[in-house]
C-alpha cells in the first residue's frame, strides 16, 4: 500500500516538477503513456482476470477514438457528450463483437476478435467523409467547462491521470467483487463454474463489455490528445502492442497495464530520442531500428518471465508469483 | 461490365487464391500438427521476396534466383523452428502470439538492416507480354505463369500429403498428435521438416508475387491474416480446406474489389462508391469467417476426427 502511495504522489508532482524544469514536453508524453496505461488496463480485465485471449481490443479503443473525434469535427466539442458516446458506442460494440465471438472458445476466439478488428479497421478506412485512410485533424482537444481548458498540457494531464485512477479503483473493485471472481474462476476452470450452476457466457460478456467501455473511453482520450485521429489505432498491430503492454506489465495484475504501457512508450522513447553515445558509434543508425530492440526485450520476457515485470517485482519480494 | 472482364478478374481471383494457398498450407501443418500459433510465417513470405530479389540479382537470372530463395528461406526456417519456437509448443496461445510478434519486429528490423526498407524484383522480360487467351481476352502471361506453378505445387503437396510415408506421418499428427507420439512418430523432426517446407512455400510465395507487388518490411503481416483466415475457413490442420479456403478468399476479395465499386455505384455517388467497394471486399472475406466460425466452428474440412 506503501508503494501505492508513493507511485501516487509522484505522478501527481511529476507535471509540476517538469513545468519547473521547463520540460513540458514530457507532460504530454506522459499523458500519452496514461491513456495507453487506460487501454492496457481494459484488455488486462479481459485477458489477465477473464483469460479471453482477445485480439482484437483495438477495435474498442478505435472505436471510442473515431466517435469522439467526429463528434468534435461536426463541432459538438463537449468532452460530456463526446467522452461518454465514445463508451457508449465502444460498449455496445463489445456486445455485438464479444455476443458472437465469446461462442467460440481457443484458437478460433483469438481469430474471431481479431476478425472484427480488422473488418472495422477496414471500415474506418473507407470512410471518406472523415479523412478515409489519411486520418482526421481536429481544430482543437474536447472541452470539459468549468473553466478547465484541456488545451492546457497541465490540466490535461491531471484529468488523464484522475480517469486512470479511476479506472483502475474500478478495476480493483469488480475484481474484488463477487462478480470478479466468477470470472476469474472461470478463467481457471469453466466447466467446474458451469457445473455450479452459473452462466458462464453471461459473465464472460458483461466483462467483455466493461473492457470495451474502457477501451473506447482511452480512444476519446487518444483522439483528444493528439488532435488526430488516423485508421491504424485500429489496425491489429495496435491490438498486438497493447497484448504486449499487458504481458510486459503483469497479466491479471491491478498495476500490470500502467507498468506495461510506461515500460515500452518509455522505451520505444528512450532508443528513439537519446542517442547513446558509445553505441552511436557503435552502430550510427541503430536509432531507426529501435523495434529490434523492443522485439528481443519482448521475446525474452515471454520465454523467461511470464509474469510480466509485476511479477518479477512480486517474486522478488519473496510472496509466491 | 463485360464478360471478359468479369474472366479476367476471376483469372486475377485465382491467382491470387493459388499464392495464399502457399502461405496457408504451411500455416496449417504448424497450425494443425502443433497447436501452435506463428504469426512470424509472414516474415518468412517477406524473407523469401528479399532473398529472391538478392539472388536474381546476383545471377541474372530470375529462375535462378527464385530456386536460391527457396531452400535459403527454408534453412532460416528451420533454424528458426530449432531455436525459438520449438519451445514454445508446450506454451498457451497467449505466449505463442506475443513471442512470435516479437519475431515479426525482430526479423523486419534485421531485413532493413540487411537490405533496406524495400527492394527490386523485376518481372523476367519474357514474360511481361500478354497472351491472347480468347478472341479479346489478352491476359498477363506472367500471371498465367503464377496460376500454373501454383496448380502444380498444390498437385504436389497434395501427392506429398496424400500418397507418400512422410504425408501419412504428418497426416497421423494433425489428426491426433499424442497418438501419433504414441505409436512412435519422431514428432519432432516430422516437425522441423514440415517447418521448413512450410518456409519454402512462402519463399515461392514471396518470389512470385514480388514483380506484381511490392517488396518491402510488412509485406508480410497483412497477407498473414489473410493466411490466418484462409486455414480457419477451411478448417486448421487441413491441406484441402486451405485449398478451398485460399481460392474462396481470394476470388471473393479480388471479384469484390473490382466489381463492388460499380455495384454500388448504382445506389451511390461515384466517389462513395470507388471508396467504399474495395472496403466492402475486404470486410466480406471477415465476415465469410465470422460465419463460418459461428456455425461451423471446426471450419469446413477439419482435420481432426
Amino acid at each position: 500500500m506503501r508503494k501505492v502511495f508513493f507511485v501516487i504522489v509522484l505522478l501527481i508532482i511529476f507535471p509540476v516538477m517538469m513545468q519547473w524544469l521547463g520540460y513540458l514536453f514530457y507532460v504530454s508524453f506522459a499523458s500519452r503513456v496514461l491513456i495507453y496505461a487506460i487501454a492496457a488496463t481494459s484488455l488486462n480485465l479481459v485477458l489477465g482476470y477473464g483469460g479471453m485471449l482477445s485480439f482484437g481490443h483495438a477495435a474498442f479503443v478505435g472505436a471510442g477514438a473515431y466517435v469522439a473525434s467526429i463528434l468534435v469535427a461536426e463541432g459538438i466539442a463537449s468532452a460530456w457528450i463526446g467522452w461518454p458516446a465514445a463508451i457508449a458506442v465502444s460498449a455496445l460494440l463489445a456486445w455485438i463483437i464479444g455476443a458472437i465471438s465469446l461462442r467460440t472458445r481457443g484458437v478460433y476466439f483469438i481469430m474471431i476478435t481479431l476478425a472484427f478488428a480488422q473488418m472495422m479497421f477496414y471500415l474506418v478506412n473507407s470512410m471518406k467523409a472523415y479523412g478515409g485512410d489519411e486520418g482526421l485533424t481536429l481544430p482543437k482537444r474536447a472541452d470539459l467547462g468549468f473553466g478547465l481548458d484541456l488545451g492546457n498540457e497541465l490540466v490535461f494531464y491531471y484529468v488523464v491521470l484522475a480517469l486512470l485512477m479511476l479506472c483502475l479503483y474500478a478495476l480493483h473493485r469488480v475484481v474484488h467483487s463477487r462478480f470478479g471472481r466468477v470470472v476469474v474462476a472461470i478463467r481457471e476452470n469453466e466447466a467446474r463454474v458451469e457445473a455450479i450452476g452459473l452462466p458462464v457466457y453471461r459473465y464472460q460478456l458483461v466483462c467483455f463489455v466493461i473492457a470495451g467501455a474502457a477501451g473506447g473511453l482511452a480512444g476519446a482520450l487518444l483522439a483528444s490528445h493528439g488532435k488526430y485521429v488516423n485508421p491504424n489505432v485500429l489496425h491489429w498491430v495496435q491490438s498486438g502492442t497493447l497484448m504486449i503492454m499487458v504481458i510486459l506489465g503483469g497479466v491479471g495484475r491491478l498495476w500490470g497495464g500502467v507498468i506495461g504501457a510506461a515500460v515500452l512508450l518509455g522505451l520505444e522513447h528512450l532508443i528513439a530520442d537519446h542517442p547513446i553515445p558509445w553505441l552511436v558509434q557503435l552502430a550510427p543508425n541503430y536509432q531507426q531500428h529501435a523495434n529490434l530492440g523492443v522485439g528481443i526485450v519482448l521475446l525474452v520476457i515471454v520465454l523467461f518471465a511470464p509474469q510480466g515485470i509485476a511479477g518479477l517485482l512480486k517474486r522478488r519480494r519473496g510472496a509466491p508469483a | 461490365m463485360s464478360w471478359i472482364l468479369i474472366l479476367e478478374q476471376s483469372l486475377n481471383g485465382l491467382q491470387f487464391g493459388l499464392m495464399l494457398f502457399l502461405l496457408a498450407a504451411g500455416l496449417t501443418l504448424v497450425f494443425g500438427i502443433m497447436d501452435m500459433i506463428n504469426l512470424a510465417h509472414g516474415s518468412l513470405y517477406m524473407l523469401g521476396a528479399f532473398l529472391a530479389s538478392m539472388f536474381v540479382q546476383l545471377t541474372g537470372s530470375f529462375v535462378a534466383g527464385v530456386l536460391l530463395a527457396i531452400p535459403a528461406t527454408a534453412l532460416l526456417g528451420m533454424i528458426l523452428e530449432v531455436s525459438v519456437l520449438r519451445t514454445l509448443y508446450a506454451r498457451d496461445h497467449l505466449s505463442q502470439v506475443l513471442a512470435t510478434f516479437a519475431l515479426i519486429l525482430i526479423i523486419n528490423e534485421l531485413v532493413r538492416l540487411a537490405w533496406g526498407s524495400d527492394a527490386a524484383l523485376p518481372m523476367p522480360a519474357a514474360l511481361s507480354g500478354p497472351v491472347e487467351l480468347l478472341p479479346g481476352l489478352r491476359y498477363p502471361s506472367y500471371r498465367l505463369v503464377i496460376i500454373g506453378v501454383g496448380f502444380a505445387v498444390a498437385a504436389l503437396l497434395y501427392f506429398l500429403v496424400a500418397k507418400t510415408k512422410v504425408g501419412m506421418l504428418v497426416r497421423a499428427g494433425a489428426s491426433n498428435r499424442e497418438m501419433a507420439l504414441a505409436m512412435g512418430v519422431n514428432i519432432k523432426a516430422l516437425f522441423t521438416a514440415v517447418f521448413g517446407v512450410g518456409a519454402a512455400l512462402c519463399a515461392l510465395a514471396g518470389a512470385m508475387l514480388a514483380p506484381l507487388l511490392a517488396v518491402q518490411v510488412g509485406m508480410g503481416e497483412n497477407i498473414l491474416i489473410l493466411a490466418f483466415v484462409v486455414i480457419v475457413i477451411g478448417g486448421i490442420g487441413s491441406i484441402r480446406g486451405a485449398l478451398v479456403g485460399a481460392l474462396l478468399v481470394g476470388v471473393v476479395d479480388t471479384i469484390g474489389r473490382a466489381f463492388l465499386p460499380i455495384a454500388l455505384g448504382a445506389f451511390f455517388q461515384p466517389r462513395v462508391a470507388s471508396a467504399a467497394g474495395p472496403a466492402l471486399a475486404s470486410v466480406m472475406i471477415y465476415l465469410i469467417m465470422a460465419i463460418v466460425l459461428y456455425f461451423r466452428p471446426q471450419g469446413l474440412f477439419p482435420a481432426r476426427g
